[in-house]
């Protein structure tokens, strides 16, 4: 619109008036949401900066007066309390997460190629099958799920984490792929087939590629299923086997903890989700006008 | 007919570019029905192994009857019921409504929003507990960073935040919203990104600027995709075990437990997993309608394709 006109007529005034206070206030909502959500992560550095080793009170300083690293540094060197183990727990939540997604978008990809693009005749019985794994939440499945994780010989391995996770993110997995998918024409594939391409081929050489925005999404959703989880991996693994995120979690019992260690720890342990979805961000913005649940 | 009405009355298939399907409808056969089944069939095991046989089992470990009655005449159950319902009820419809509000203030194409969009999905990416946990120590009364700033800025001192049912059960719903609005907010906007212009410009030559818009245009062609996301959402938030365990660690005495965390308490704690479960299945009276009518509407937008 011209700013021009918009000087040299009187009664654009009211719209002149009307677009600073636009601005005004969306700067004003911007301010608003950006305290909201750096709030919680300002006060993780807070408590992890604190050199004193219980500290978690705020005494009134938006800066710590004498930042210190000693935190991070116990973390490191797997000096605290309850941190003994910690490169091995983070080992663990890493292997989980990373199976997660890699299976995840692989058994995901896979049933959604059939389906959708190769019209497996009944296969959207079974993507339609897959939501209904979501009418029972996850955590409501956790009795069961100890118990047959033990009938399948899985009690306290991280494999039976990583089932329970891949289970529960294929569903939503699957959803989003086959919205993205139709915006792939299928005269590619049939261009494809003419020229002899095999299942094999169509699947690798022309549904993988141009479907990588909604793997990204989902591979970024599946890892942060894994890393957000808690009751799962406190549940069907034992101590020996433990993960990060769990022994940050089981401190709460603990109000003596080392905490500027622990806040320390919590800090790496959400950086690498955070790290994925920053290398993924182009991805991500791609699949976005096409990520609609609508369809 | 207006203008607006036009396009509308034009166009149930905007947001879809064209359908894709091809005219002959093939049937598979040979080695490619060989290969279809075999992709399909990862996911068929998992599914069996992993999704059917804990649900069937779930559904017989919570089918004695006896365990209602317990449930019942048990001190913490209701409570818990209540708190459920006000968890969910609040927690999603406010998230879900501020999501869909502010995935209109991020389609502003202005470098500044952009950047900030970084920084607002943040929480998204955070993983839960340790979030959680975070919230937990800025709660935790006047040693905690909000009492803190509330004292510093406004001179007010602020309350003992989880010692109090309403006001830990409060603390519960904002820190569940502040996890995960963002994710949400990112639907929406990929949904509004599938809006046409032409819409909004033939709405512009009625009249529909501003909060009329919104009413409308936006919110009708938005309406599908907001229903889908607020089952799908309900469906979820029901079993949230995280926030509340971690926040206000179901406390004081218990009075701000939900159905997931009681069935825990249940099972773990007090070694009654069939008590547990019974705890966490009843409630499928709610589960149920909320899946079917999910689904039905995932089948009714195929249908429209």
């Amino acid at each position: 619109m011209s700013i021009v006109m918009a000087f040299s007529r009187p009664e654009h005034r009211n719209y002149r008036l009307r677009r600073v206070l636009t601005e005004a206030s969306s700067i004003m909502l911007g301010l608003v949401l950006l305290i909201w959500s750096l709030l919680p992560v300002y006060n993780m550095l807070l408590i992890a900066l604190d050199p004193e080793e219980g500290e978690v009170e705020f005494s009134g300083n938006l800066y710590p007066p004498e930042p210190s690293l000693e935190g991070f540094g116990a973390v490191v060197m797997q000096e605290a309390r309850y941190l003994e183990d910690f490169w091995h727990q983070f080992g663990n939540s890493i292997y989980i997460g990373l199976l997660t997604m890699v299976l995840t978008v692989l058994i995901g990809s896979l049933a959604s190629f059939a389906v959708s693009r190769m019209r497996l005749s009944k296969g959207s019985l079974l993507t339609n099958a897959a939501l209904f794994t979501y009418v029972i939440p996850a955590s409501f499945l956790i009795v069961p799920y100890y118990r047959i994780m033990h009938l399948y010989g899985l009690s306290d391995n991280l494999w039976a984490v990583i089932a329970a996770q891949v289970t529960f993110a294929t569903p939503f997995a699957i959803l989003i792929m086959q919205l993205y998918a139709r915006l792939i024409p299928f005269e590619l594939d049939d261009a494809a087939r003419v020229d002899g391409a095999s299942a094999v081929h169509l699947y690798l050489r022309i549904y993988l590629p141009l479907m990588t925005p909604a793997l990204a999404v989902v591979a970024v959703y599946a890892l942060l299923l894994a890393w957000n989880d808690y009751l799962y991996q406190a549940v069907l693994l034992s101590p020996r086997n433990m993960t990060a995120s769990v022994t940050q979690g089981q401190l709460f019992v603990d109000a003596d903890a080392p905490w500027n260690a622990m806040m320390a720890a919590a800090i790496i342990y959400v950086l690498p989700p955070i790290a994925l979805l920053f290398a993924l961000r182009r991805y991500v913005v791609a699949a976005l006008p096409a990520g609609d649940v609508k369809g | 007919m207006s203008s607006t009405q036009q396009v509308l009355a034009a166009g149930p298939r905007l947001s879809v570019k064209g359908p894709r399907r091809s005219p002959g409808h093939r049937r598979l056969r040979g080695s490619d029905l060989t290969w279809a089944i075999a992709f399909v069939v990862p996911y068929a095991a998992v599914f069996c192994a992993f999704a059917v046989l804990p649900i069937g089992y779930a559904l017989w470990m919570a089918s004695q009857p006896s365990l209602y009655t317990e449930l019942v005449t048990d001190r913490l159950y209701l409570p818990t019921v209540v708190n459920t319902l006000l968890f969910v009820g609040l927690g999603v419809n406010v998230k879900m409504f501020l999501a869909l509000l502010l995935s209109g203030f991020f389609m502003r194409r202005r470098w500044w929003i952009r950047a900030l969009l970084a920084v607002y999905i943040l929480p998204w990416a955070l993983a839960a507990t340790q979030a959680c946990i975070s919230f937990h120590w800025m709660l935790i009364g006047e040693q905690g960073l909000v009492d803190g700033l509330l004292l510093a800025l406004f001179g007010i001192d602020g309350p003992l935040w989880f010692n109090h049912r309403w006001l830990a059960l409060g603390s519960n719903i904002v820190v569940y919203i502040w996890k995960w609005m963002p994710f949400w907010t990112l639907v929406f906007l990929a949904g509004r990104m599938t809006i046409p212009r032409d819409i909004y410009d033939a709405a512009e030559v009625d009249g529909a600027i501003g909060y009329r818009r919104f009413v409308h245009v936006t919110f009708p062609l938005m309406a599908n995709l907001y229903l889908v996301c607020t089952l799908l959402s309900t469906l979820w938030t029901l079993g949230d075990f995280t926030t509340v365990h971690m926040v206000s660690g179901g406390g004081p005495a218990g009075s701000t437990q939900v159905l997931a965390t009681l069935g825990f308490q249940y099972a773990f704690d007090n070694a009654k997993p069939a008590l547990g479960v019974a705890a966490v299945m009843s409630a499928l009276p709610v589960l149920i309608p909320i899946a079917i009518v999910l689904m039905r509407r995932l089948q009714t937008s195929e249908v429209q394709l």
